[in-house]
């Protein structure tokens, strides 16, 4: 079926292409992108927006496929986070790992990546991992495609650098070159807004550390203090509780937390301490039994 | 504006004068299917919980627009009969308002694994509520049905 509207009152864009996407969006900018709608079917159930207009992103099969760049995967930003976390575990640990905690089986069955970028809450659980690893996101309107790097994305609180009449197309993230964590404090295990995030990546080409931090700032954050904290290459074994915990109080310092109905800004930070030295530990144990360097 | 979909096996075809209408609102409120109960709206408790295409949704964060040529399976389409009776047997239902949501839930579960171990099946019911059975008995409840499922030809 090809685009076109609805014929009625108000419109329902459901176009099969991208291209025509973005042409039905300079169109009809009142149109609001949707996809799996677990944010934005919420407001409008909620009375909060009332769209006169939306545009249909689950019909446009190329938004739904992942490929194998090489040294990277170019994830379509229409991947469900279930699909994320049954095929990409092995060459994307950390952003699987955090796929797999949000919402529960029927969240992650609808919601993506995409809307989770285009909606940019600071607790958004993609973020972290996006930003340890240095993802890219791709935008397309009418003028072109462009890429967006991922520590330019946040601009605000639910602010991204997203243009009126651009969708998000895809992410690019790179494959994992060492051990990757991501942990994430919350109430319980099942259904939870993070009270706060943390992503690791340990590159062992680069012998460098990517940090994400979410939930504890007005946008996602890195660490990038943290990330220079000197560790014991030529002698793994003097790697300890006093090095981790030094990385917890760098991670907790570049957190910018408020108070709010989740936890306080002490306790997001205290939590952050945790577990920044707890994902330290793990990764750098874990990249000395697998390589025994 | 005309939407139709598939329900429980049914070419069904809804009438809706808005786009954000949720299939959990056109089920109830214009096709009159109620096995799907509305009660967070949010996605959080699962009670409308449905098969889109096969896989478990929130029906109420679903817009109906979107389902266009799509199968929708309400508790009505979408359970084995083993499964229902499973949750009589084992005192799995209290009040049942969670019900028809874990009823769906459970029959995907066990479509994709025929003998889930507890942890398994906590994870695949995490997205639906129930505030009367403490779940240990929805829990006995799938695993007896999976026993009755495996005992039956397929």
């Amino acid at each position: 079926m090809s685009s076109v509207a609805a014929p009625a009152r108000f419109g329902f864009h459901r176009p099969a292409a991208v291209d025509e996407a973005v042409r039905l969006l300079a169109e009809h900018p009142e149109a609001v992108p949707v996809a799996g709608g677990t944010d934005l079917m919420v407001a409008v159930n909620y009375r909060h927006t009332r769209p006169e207009a939306m545009l249909d992103l689950t019909g446009l099969a190329e938004l739904r496929e992942w490929t194998d760049e090489g040294d990277s995967v170019r994830i379509g930003s229409g991947v469900p986070y279930a699909r994320i976390t049954a095929e990409l575990a092995t060459v994307l640990p950390g952003l699987a790992a955090a796929a797999r905690t949000v919402g529960s089986p029927q969240i992650r069955n609808r919601g993506t990546l995409g809307g989770n970028l285009a909606t940019a809450s600071p607790a958004g659980d993609g973020h972290p991992p996006l930003l340890a690893t240095g993802a890219t996101v791709e935008a397309v309107s009418v003028d072109g495609t462009r890429t967006i790097p991922i520590g330019e994305f946040y601009l605000g609180p639910k602010r991204s650098a997203l243009k009126p009449g651009e969708l998000i197309t895809a992410v690019t993230v790179p494959k994992a070159t060492g051990p990757q964590q991501f942990l994430k404090v919350g109430t319980r295990n099942a259904m939870v807004i993070a009270v706060c995030s943390f992503a690791l990546a340990l590159d062992l080409d680069t012998r460098r550390l990517g940090t994400g931090i979410g939930s504890a700032g007005p946008v996602p954050l890195t660490a990038p203090d943290a990330e220079r904290l000197d560790l014991p290459w030529t002698d793994p074994a003097r790697f300890d509780d006093a090095l981790a915990a030094e990385f917890g109080r760098r991670v907790a310092a570049a957190a910018r937390p408020i108070d709010d109905v989740r936890g306080t800004a002490a306790y997001r930070r205290h939590a952050l301490a945790v577990c920044a030295a707890r994902a330290l530990r793990r990764v750098w144990t874990a990249a000395h039994e697998r390589t025994g360097r | 504006m005309r939407v139709t979909m598939h329900v429980d096996g049914a070419e069904t075809a809804a009438e809706i004068d808005r786009p954000g209408e949720s299939l959990l609102s056109t089920l109830r409120d214009r096709l009159g299917l109620t096995g799907s109960k509305n009660a967070c709206e949010q996605g959080e408790c699962g009670s409308c919980t449905v098969l889109l295409d096969g896989a478990p949704v929130c029906a109420c964060l679903v817009a109906t627009a979107q389902c266009e040529g799509r199968e929708v399976k309400t508790v009505v389409g979408a359970v084995p009969r083993p499964v229902r009776d499973a949750f009589v047997q084992c005192g799995a239902v209290q009040c049942g308002f969670c019900t028809p949501g874990l009823l769906v839930s459970v029959a995907d579960l066990l479509d994709r694994e025929p003998d889930p171990t507890d942890p398994e099946i906590r994870e695949a019911l995490a997205g639906n509520l129930c505030r009367c059975t403490g779940y240990e008995k929805i829990i006995d409840a799938v695993h007896t049905a999976a026993a009755a499922l495996a005992g039956e030809p397929r």
